[in-house]
């Protein structure tokens, strides 16, 4: 393995800190290590970075940077906006949210009994096969009882985008509060939350080229709010604890240049999908594409390829030190396969052989042509092997 | 991340045996596209003895690994002693599998089963069973010989080697049935929950006054002191204590405990705020 470089195409799951975003953080976990709540200048100068990376996120996400709260993750800043509205509002019982959300949101909805004492009616809005939603389906789902809908921006898996801005204009219309968990969508489209009515979003520094371990939870100005986090008036007492300065520093760096490379990723980063998309798909016979074509992140594209599991094909690719990621059941640890392809109806003839190339600024199209050298022979050795293969 | 043994990625890798054998002695067919995994064995068997074993394998890498080494396995042994091979040894040739991908292991020894029975011609035991766990067609008299031959304690032990209950989860309760039945354990006694005491809030006043006005005025007013119930808001008691030596934290708490002990075990008493 030690022969071939590393080619990262799984910038879905995590993505390399920017080198800029490295030296512009490093500062602030060695001589710059003071309380930015601090009465004096040492600390105090902290304070100013947080307060300039908080303005660095606002920018990026088109907000005022009163409504940025620091969080830990994406999961903390889903749970954190769900549970705020489910709190602010006690007499309304219902949830919608879809069948393809992460697990953060997905997990979160089973579990609204136990996190709050009361019971929940949830709607899990359903896709298509290609895994968009239908709109008539969510207009009649909404209701006075509803608390919240959160919806994600982007499906981690297909890169599919969904209709967050009219559906969040046709929640406010209802005084429905409205969350988006956009860990994915965030530095891959334009948001200009000037435009689009949602309450809550979420995003996460690690997928950005930031950091793990750090987190935004944008809250509108004016839109009710309960905190998760108790404790001290950090954030403006929206959320308790010491901030995490250098990832916070790191975070608005990384903002900052993912709207300056938003052009490139639209253009460079999604002509390089485009090409790694269609070569695999016309020297692989029998290989399909799961998703909204039209629709989607430019980064990303989920490529079943029948009759082989998911797994299997990880591990041959492992040996080019190839990386991506699988829907297929044996990767995730359980025994059926990913719940998004399953809810899109994908067959278990692909749903098991699906895998997930999703590219980054840092691609090249000379990773992305040995991948399409190397992907064809990868899943005839397979298929060779496979009872089911009738090539 | 999956924790493979060096032997399971060189067979994953460099796969024994794979094809299948023209005109075979006898074939095993079983898992399916749906469940994830499946295997095709084929056996050549001459004067009962095994002289070749070929396989074709849709699945993960123990899943290959697990049919490679069986191939290599079974080749050159006697039909009965071939059909004494059981998952533990499959997984043991392989230098040991993840708990998870126990059930390769036990695909495997399902082959090789199904591919004896089909030169002997008799018919699979497994098959007879009555189906319990329907996501991946997993039948009682398979679970139950998975917790006899593995040792099994735990219903996610049957899933992790068998598959059953790894789908929708309907049959989990069944499988816990199985489980106790075959091992002839009682069932565990189940937990009652404490049922919570629950009282009107009508009952709660009447109660409450009752006691103060029995056990906790006397004593106070013996010292010149009074207590009045102002009101009950849920389980917080509000009250009215005219104290004679000033001590009135320490009698706050003294009826908290009298009336959890003889009211209800969830009050709390607060003094009215003057």
């Amino acid at each position: 393995m030690a022969d071939y470089p590393v080619i990262y195409m799984d910038n879905n799951a995590t993505t390399q800190v920017a080198p800029e975003v490295f030296e512009a953080m490093t500062p602030y976990l060695t001589e710059l290590y003071g309380n930015p709540s601090s009465m004096h200048t040492f600390g105090g100068q902290v304070g100013e970075a947080v307060k300039k990376a908080r303005q660095q996120v606002a920018t990026l996400l088109g907000a005022y940077p009163d409504e940025i709260i620091f969080t830990s993750c994406g999961t903390e800043s889903d749970s954190t906006a769900v549970l705020s509205a489910l709190r602010s509002f006690p007499e309304k019982r219902h949830v919608i949210t879809s069948q393809v959300e992460h697990p953060a949101i997905l997990n979160l909805s089973e579990s609204l009994e136990v996190m709050t004492g009361r019971r929940y009616r949830v709607t899990a809005l359903k896709v298509d096969s290609t895994g968009m939603i239908d709109l008539k389906e969510y207009e009649d789902a909404l209701s006075d009882d509803t608390a919240i809908v959160s919806m994600m921006w982007a499906n981690n898996e297909t890169g599919n985008i969904y209709p967050v801005k009219e559906m969040a204009q046709m929640a406010k219309e209802r005084g429905i509060l409205f969350h988006t968990d956009s860990v994915q969508a965030v530095g891959k489209v334009p948001i200009n939350l000037a435009e689009v009515a949602v309450d809550f979003l979420s995003m996460s520094g690690h997928k950005l080229h930031a950091p793990k371990g750090t987190g935004i939870l944008y809250v509108r100005r004016g839109t009710p709010y309960v905190p998760f986090l108790a404790g001290g008036h950090q954030e403006g007492g929206r959320r308790g604890g010491t901030e995490n300065v250098a990832s916070i520093v790191a975070l608005g760096k990384a903002c900052e240049m993912a709207g300056a490379r938003m052009e490139e990723e639209n253009t460079r980063v999604k002509a390089l999908r485009d090409r790694l998309e269609a070569g695999l798909l016309q020297s692989v016979p029998q290989s399909i594409l799961n998703g909204n074509r039209e629709n989607r992140l430019p980064n990303t594209t989920n490529i079943s390829f029948e009759m082989v599991e998911g797994e299997a094909i990880l591990l041959h690719m492992n040996l080019y030190n190839i990386c991506a990621s699988s829907g297929s059941a044996c990767t995730s640890g359980s025994l059926e396969p990913s719940h998004v392809l399953r809810a899109m109806g994908v067959p278990f003839t692909a749903a098991h052989g699906s895998v997930r190339f999703s590219l980054s600024a840092y691609n090249s199209e000379e990773e992305v042509d040995f991948v399409l050298g190397k992907m064809p022979g990868i899943i005839e050795t397979l298929r060779a092997m496979s009872p089911f293969w009738k090539g | 991340m999956w924790e493979y043994t060096d032997k399971v990625q060189q067979h994953f890798l460099q796969p024994q045996n794979v094809g299948e054998i023209e005109n075979p002695s006898g074939t095993g067919d079983v898992g399916s596209l749906s469940c994830g995994d499946a295997l095709k064995l084929t056996l050549k068997i001459e004067n009962d003895v095994i002289t070749d074993a070929k396989f074709k394998t849709f699945g993960c890498a123990s899943a290959i690994a697990s049919s490679s080494i069986l191939t290599e396995m079974v080749r050159g042994l006697r039909v009965d002693e071939a059909a004494k091979i059981t998952n533990e040894d499959i997984a043991a040739a392989l230098g040991g599998l993840p708990k998870e991908k126990m059930h390769c292991s036990v695909m495997g020894r399902e082959a090789l089963e199904a591919a004896i029975a089909d030169y002997r011609g008799v018919p699979l035991p497994a098959a007879e069973g009555e189906l319990i766990c329907e996501c991946f067609g997993v039948t009682d008299v398979e679970i139950k010989r998975a917790i006899t031959e593995s040792h099994l304690r735990s219903v996610e032990d049957i899933t992790n080697f068998t598959k059953a209950g790894g789908g929708c989860g309907k049959c989990l309760g069944h499988l816990q049935e199985i489980l106790n039945e075959t091992l002839n354990e009682v069932s565990p006694i189940p937990v009652v929950p404490v049922v919570k005491k629950r009282m009107t809030t009508l009952q709660k006043i009447k109660k409450i006054e009752e006691i103060l006005e029995s056990e906790v005025r006397p004593g106070l007013k013996k010292d010149g002191g009074d207590i009045e119930l102002v009101d009950v808001d849920g389980d917080t008691v509000i009250v009215s204590l005219s104290a004679a030596s000033g001590r009135s934290g320490a009698t706050i708490e003294l009826v908290e405990l009298k009336l959890r002990e003889r009211v209800l075990n969830t009050l709390l008493v607060e003094e009215e705020e003057k």
